[in-house]
C-alpha cells in the first residue's frame, strides 16, 4: 500500500474545496495555516497539512472524502490535537478534516437512556451536559478538552475504567463517513446486536484510519447519588501499589484506583500555583467510590480503607464534598500537563499489563530509570493496570536524549511483554508506537489488521502510515 | 494555647437554590456540609497548634444533626466540640445568633483565640464572627490572610483591605475571621474519625446560658426582618481590552496590583 503515489495539493484543489465549503473562514493553508496542526499535545511527530478544512457537517465531509478520493489525495482527520502519539499527524500532507465544529450535543434521550452527540463535543461539555440532568458518562479521561471523536478513535479510556469500562463499553452506534466519502450508520439506539460483525467496534479505537466519526450514539447511565474518594497516603510507592491487588479482590470495587508520588503532586502544586491537601507521604493511592446513597458508599469506603490500613497505609483522608474533591481532582487532572512544565522535552508510555503486575512494572520503571539514565515521572491507573510513565528529556543533548529514549522505550516495552501486557491502554499506537506494536503482535495480526484496512479504504487515502501499516 | 473555632452547617450543593414562589430556601436535609470558609479557621488553628502548642474546641449552633460537621472537625484533629442547640434558639438573626454563640463560648470554657471563617455559603452576612468578639468584650480582626507571629500573649496578623494590607499585633484573647486559602485545609482522616468515634459532644441548651431569658434568643431576640429571600445575581461580568502592547502591560500592571495579586 505504501508504494501508492498521492497527488499533491495544488492551487486547483485549494479553489476546488473552496467551492465545497463556501466558508474561507474555515479553510487554513498557507500562511493563516496555524503551527498547531502540525504535530499534537506531545509534538514528537510531527508533518504539516497542505489545508485544514474545518468541516461543519457529515455533508461536508463526505463531500471532501469524495473529492480527495477523486483526486488521490490523504486526508487526516483530527479533533482538538491533544493526542498523544501522532495519530492526528497528516505524515503525507495533504487535507486535514477538522470537526471541532461539529460540537452539536443532538439529543438526549431519556427514555432509551443515550446521547446524541456530533463528534467535536469536548468531554468537559458532554460530562457537564448530562450531569446536570442527573445522568452520567462515565468514561473519563484525564485531557477533558479532548473530543468525543477522539476519544473513540482511541478507545480511551480514564479513571473510572476499573468499575465501568472504557469508551468502547458506552458507544452504541456511530455515523461514519468512509474513504470513497459514503456515510454509514453503525449500530444504533439498541442495546444488544448480534447483526453480523460489529463494524461499529472496528471504527472505535481505528484513529481515523477507517472512516471519520460524524456522529455518535452513546449510552448514559443514572448518575450515582453519592461519590466520595480517599486519598490514601503511603510510607513507599511500593506499599501503595502492592495495595491494589488486595482491593481489586475485595468485594467493593472503587470506581477509579490512581496512584501517584509526591514528585508529581508538588510540580501539580507549582503548576496550579495551588497547594495539595496533604504533603505526609511520598506514594499515595486515590480511590473514588459512588454509589445511590451516602450509607452505600460509607460502607463501601470503610471496609476498603481498613484493608489500606493493614497493608500498612499511613491514614486514609475522606474527600466528600465539591471543594475537597476539586483540590484532588485538580492536581490528578494537571498531573501531564505539570510534568510538561517540568522539563525541556518529553515522551510517554502507556502500556497496560494485569492488574496482577502492576505493582512489578512501577516497580521495573524506577529500574529503567537508572538502567537508561533517563528521569521518569509516572502516575496512572493503577486499578486498571494502565500506567502513565513519562520520559523527560532535561538538559540531554539531542543526541543524548534520542539514544536514552530508545533505550528506556526498549526496556519498558519488553518488560510489557513479558508480564503478557500491550503497548498502550488508551493513547494508541498512531505514528510513534509504531515499532513497539510491531515487536508485540505476530505477523497475522498485521496481515488482519492491514486486510481490514485495505477493504475500506483500498487506496489508503486515509490517516496513512498509522497503526499497523509501514 | 486554648484554640475555639466556630463552624456550622450549611447545604451541601454551592448553588443555593431559592423557591420562587415562597422565597424559601431549598434545604436538602439529608445532604449538608460543614460552611467551606470555616475549613480555613480550623486549619488556621491546627497550625498554631502545631507551631505553639494547645488545644482545639470547636462549637456549632443548630439543630441534633449539626453535630456531623462537629464530628468531622473531630476527624481532622479538633480536641473537644460543643454544640449549641435548643428549639428556643430557632429563627435566630445574626443579633441573636452571636449572642447565643457569644454565651455558649462563655459555658463552654476559656478561651485565648477564637477563630470564625470569612462568612457561611448560606447566611453570607460575615458579621457574626465580630458581633461574637463584641458580646464577649475581646478584640477582633477580619479578613485576615495571614498570621505571621505567635506568642504566648499576642497575634501578628495580615489583614486585607480595600485598598491595602494591614500587619497588626492582637492582644489575647482575641478573636480572628480568616480568609478563604489562608491555608489548605486537610482532609478528614479516616484514622482519626474512628478514635473519636466515642468522644462526647458537650450540648448546651438555653437552660445552661448565663442569661436565661428566652426573649434574647431565637425569633424572640431578633430584630431582623426578612422581607425576601432571592438567589443573587451571578457575577459573569468580563472585561475586554484592546489596546497596544505597551499600554496593554501597563494596564495589566496596574489590574493586578488593584487586585492584589502583585
Amino acid at each position: 500500500m505504501s508504494e501508492y503515489i498521492y497527488k499533491r495539493l495544488d492551487h486547483d484543489d485549494i479553489d476546488a474545496l473552496r467551492q465545497l465549503i463556501g466558508d474561507d473562514s474555515r479553510l487554513l493553508y498557507g500562511e493563516s495555516l496555524p503551527e498547531d496542526y502540525s504535530h499534537d499535545e506531545l509534538g514528537g511527530v510531527a508533518s504539516y497539512p497542505d489545508v485544514v478544512i474545518r468541516a461543519a457537517s457529515a455533508r461536508e465531509v463526505s463531500d471532501v472524502m469524495k473529492y480527495a478520493w477523486e483526486h488521490s489525495i490523504p486526508v487526516t482527520p483530527r479533533g482538538a490535537g491533544t493526542g498523544l502519539v501522532g495519530s492526528s499527524v497528516a505524515m503525507e500532507h495533504g487535507i486535514m478534516l477538522d470537526t471541532t465544529l461539529m460540537n452539536q450535543i443532538l439529543e438526549l434521550d431519556e427514555e432509551n437512556l443515550t446521547l446524541t452527540v456530533e463528534p467535536g463535543v469536548l468531554l468537559m461539555d458532554l460530562a457537564a451536559f448530562v450531569e446536570e440532568r442527573g445522568f452520567f458518562y462515565p468514561p473519563d479521561p484525564g485531557e477533558k478538552s479532548a473530543t468525543i471523536g477522539g476519544n473513540i478513535s482511541t478507545n480511551a479510556g480514564g479513571m473510572r475504567a476499573v468499575k465501568y469500562g472504557v469508551t468502547r463499553d458506552f458507544v452504541r452506534g456511530l455515523e461514519v463517513v468512509l474513504p470513497d466519502g459514503r456515510i454509514l450508520e453503525f449500530g444504533g439506539k439498541v442495546v444488544k446486536n448480534s447483526s453480523g460483525y460489529d463494524l461499529k467496534d472496528l471504527i472505535i479505537g481505528s484513529e481515523g484510519t477507517l472512516g471519520i466519526i460524524t456522529k455518535a450514539v452513546l449510552k448514559l447511565l443514572p448518575k450515582p447519588a453519592c461519590t466520595i474518594s480517599l486519598l490514601v497516603p503511603f510510607p513507599s510507592l511500593q506499599q501503595a501499589i502492592d495495595t491494589v491487588p488486595v482491593i481489586v479482590k475485595s468485594r467493593y470495587i472503587p470506581t477509579a484506583i490512581e496512584f501517584m508520588q509526591r514528585q508529581v503532586i508538588q510540580d501539580a502544586e507549582e503548576y496550579l500555583g495551588k497547594p495539595f491537601p496533604d504533603s505526609s507521604a511520598d506514594a499515595y493511592l486515590l480511590l473514588k467510590f459512588d454509589g445511590s446513597s451516602r450509607q452505600e458508599v460509607d460502607a463501601a469506603y470503610a471496609a476498603v480503607a481498613d484493608l489500606c490500613l493493614e497493608q500498612g497505609a499511613l491514614d486514609v483522608l475522606i474527600s466528600d464534598t465539591d471543594e475537597r474533591e476539586e483540590s484532588i481532582w485538580k492536581a490528578r487532572g494537571a498531573f501531564l500537563e505539570a510534568i510538561k512544565g517540568s522539563t525541556t522535552l518529553m515522551d510517554e508510555v502507556d502500556m497496560v499489563v494485569p492488574r496482577s503486575c502492576v505493582n512489578d512494572m512501577v516497580a521495573y520503571l524506577d529500574e529503567v530509570q537508572r538502567l537508561a539514565g533517563l528521569r521518569i515521572k509516572s502516575f496512572g491507573h493503577a486499578g486498571d493496570g494502565n500506567l502513565h510513565a513519562y520520559l523527560l528529556k532535561d538538559e540531554l543533548s539531542d543526541e543524548e536524549w534520542e539514544a536514552r529514549l530508545k533505550q528506556a522505550m526498549e526496556l519498558v516495552y519488553k518488560k510489557a511483554r513479558e508480564l503478557e501486557g500491550q503497548v498502550s491502554g488508551e493513547h494508541g499506537i498512531g505514528y510513534a508506537k509504531k515499532p513497539y506494536l510491531r515487536q508485540a503482535l505476530p505477523e497475522a495480526d498485521f496481515e488482519l489488521m492491514n486486510g481490514i484496512k485495505a477493504v475500506f479504504d483500498p487506496k489508503n487515502l486515509l490517516n496513512p502510515h498509522k497503526i499497523a501499516q509501514a | 494555647m486554648n484554640i475555639l473555632v466556630c463552624i456550622k452547617q450549611v447545604p451541601a450543593s454551592s448553588k443555593v437554590e431559592v423557591d420562587p414562589v415562597t422565597g424559601v430556601i431549598k434545604r436538602d436535609g439529608a445532604s449538608c456540609k460543614m460552611n467551606p470558609y470555616d475549613l480555613y479557621a480550623l486549619e488556621t488553628a491546627f497550625r498554631i497548634r502545631e507551631a505553639a502548642g494547645g488545644t482545639i474546641h470547636v462549637i456549632s449552633m443548630g439543630p441534633g444533626q449539626a453535630a456531623d460537621v462537629i464530628r468531622e472537625a473531630f476527624a481532622m484533629g479538633a480536641d473537644g466540640g460543643t454544640l449549641v442547640s435548643d428549639r428556643r434558639f430557632g429563627g435566630a438573626d445574626v443579633l441573636a445568633t452571636s449572642y447565643t454563640l457569644a454565651q455558649g463560648i462563655r459555658a463552654a470554657g476559656d478561651f485565648d483565640l477564637i477563630l470564625c471563617g470569612k462568612q457561611t455559603t448560606d447566611g453570607d452576612t460575615a458579621q457574626v464572627g465580630s458581633e461574637i468578639a463584641e458580646w464577649l468584650g475581646i478584640p477582633s480582626v477580619a479578613n485576615v490572610r495571614e498570621i505571621r507571629e505567635v506568642t504566648d500573649e499576642d497575634l501578628t496578623i495580615a489583614m486585607d483591605l480595600p485598598e491595602e494590607i494591614e500587619i497588626a499585633r492582637v492582644q489575647m484573647p482575641c478573636l480572628l475571621a480568616v480568609d478563604k486559602d489562608i491555608f489548605m485545609p486537610r482532609l478528614p482522616s479516616y484514622v482519626r474519625k474512628k478514635a473519636a468515634a466515642g468522644r462526647k459532644i458537650q450540648v448546651l441548651s438555653l437552660d445552661d446560658m448565663e442569661d436565661k431569658d428566652p426573649s434574647h434568643y431565637g425569633l424572640n431576640g431578633s430584630p431582623t426582618q426578612v422581607v425576601r429571600i432571592f438567589p443573587p445575581d451571578v457575577n459573569d461580568e468580563k472585561e475586554t481590552w484592546t489596546e497596544p502592547g505597551d499600554i496593554m502591560a501597563a494596564h495589566l500592571t496596574e489590574k493586578l496590583a488593584e487586585l492584589k495579586f502583585i
